[in-house]
């Protein structure tokens, strides 16, 4: 199998996908997914991991579930997605049209030294996603895919969906989000007008 | 058909799954998420049946940890459903819910403590609380069917009214032995 390296710069990438992002609630991924969501700029509708490693599309699912009429967004990365390879397999069981999950595929476990991943090394994501039953699946590797990707998100019956984002490889400079759980868990809930009991 | 694990309902065990059931709905419970296990197969069925609540079958335990942040942070509350020997997969998820501060109710029947057949059951059935201890989960032990409301609504109160993560032991015994042969026990 032949293993066609990424090309999209990430930050530029994860910034079209939120631009103009309206009602979007957004999960993200720990490691450099986190870093490129609040880079393309903070909100209250984003509530970044810095932990849970593979737990980033279930996050969403249960999130997805509570909120139908709101269209959720899961950006993270190849690795962490790995890990949680079976919560494909979950959410298509559900098939929350609502719910979308953006795979940046550098092919690499970017956070701890640039080793290959499953992904690197032939593994196809969108391809697990397919067998797994999620309904929409896509392999993006130009900006022209992602701005389709991010008109699609709008359309809450037409979830789940996972695209495949084909980033480079190489580091980007950090740029770090609140670290406070629980201070991210009330804003997100404060910004869907629950109050802190 | 089935030779082997053949289910057999202890006469004590009747109707303790309903009374967990209507204490989760007085309690406003929206999702429920599970792997299966036989001890919980009536409100797994209950569960499904209700139009309310959404309920979820997981792939491995940790899934439903995740699961029960994300409903939080949309506003449901949410129950997992696992027996004894999934819960050690919980415990790295378990720190999402302590850095957040995330309610976590979850209700776990035991294995490899009462009448265990299967030696393999009970490593993680002895290690099972304190599984959850070391990642800072409260542990409470439902043992008699009468008190099922009543250890169920002080879980329910304790995770989403004080923000802990909560698992109650269903203890094997009321679960009933489990018939492994048609001839002998």
């Amino acid at each position: 199998m032949s293993i066609t390296p990424g090309t999209l710069d990430r930050r530029a990438a994860v910034k079209a996908l939120l631009a103009d992002r309206g009602d979007l609630l957004v999960i993200s991924g720990l490691g450099s997914s986190s870093y490129d969501v609040f880079d393309a700029g903070d909100h209250a509708s984003n509530f970044y991991l810095w932990g849970a490693m593979g737990g980033a599309a279930m996050v969403g699912l249960g999130l997805a579930l509570a909120q139908p009429k709101r269209p959720v967004l899961v950006v993270t990365g190849d690795g962490e997605q790995l890990m949680g390879i079976g919560s494909l397999l979950t959410i298509a069981t559900k098939q929350p049209g609502n719910l979308s999950v953006a795979v940046l595929d550098n092919g690499h476990f970017g956070e701890t030294g640039m080793q290959p991943s499953h992904s690197g090394l032939g593994a196809r994501l969108e391809v697990i996603a397919d067998g797994a039953g999620i309904r929409s699946v896509s392999d993006i590797a130009d900006m022209a895919g992602i701005e389709r990707f991010r008109n699609s998100l709008r359309d809450l019956s037409g979830g789940p969906r996972l695209a495949r984002i084909r980033i480079a490889a190489g580091e980007v400079e950090r740029a770090l989000p609140p670290r406070d759980g629980t201070y991210l868990k009330n804003r997100f809930r404060g910004h869907l007008g629950f109050k802190v009991s | 058909m089935d030779q082997i694990a053949v289910h057999q309902d202890s006469a004590t065990s009747s109707d303790w799954p309903v009374a967990i059931y209507r204490t989760l709905k007085s309690f406003g419970v929206a999702q429920v998420s599970y792997v299966p296990d036989a001890g919980h197969s009536k409100l797994i069925k209950l569960s499904h049946a209700d139009a309310d609540i959404k309920t979820t079958v997981l792939t491995t335990e940790e899934e439903g940890v995740a699961m029960a942040a994300g409903a939080w942070l949309g506003g449901d509350r949410a129950v997992l459903l696992m027996q004894s020997s999934g819960v050690g997969n919980c415990v790295n998820m378990l720190s999402l819910m302590a850095s957040c501060r995330f309610p976590l109710l979850t209700l776990v029947t035991m294995r490899g403590e009462w009448a265990e057949f299967n030696p393999w059951q009970i490593p993680m059935g002895r290690a099972t609380p304190q599984a959850f201890e070391i990642m800072g989960a409260t542990v409470l032990r439902l043992e008699n069917p009468d008190d099922a409301e009543e250890v169920i609504s002080a879980a329910a109160s304790l995770a989403y009214d004080g923000d802990q993560q909560v698992a109650v032991l269903i203890s094997q015994r009321m679960i009933g032995r489990k018939k492994w042969t048609r001839e002998t026990h």
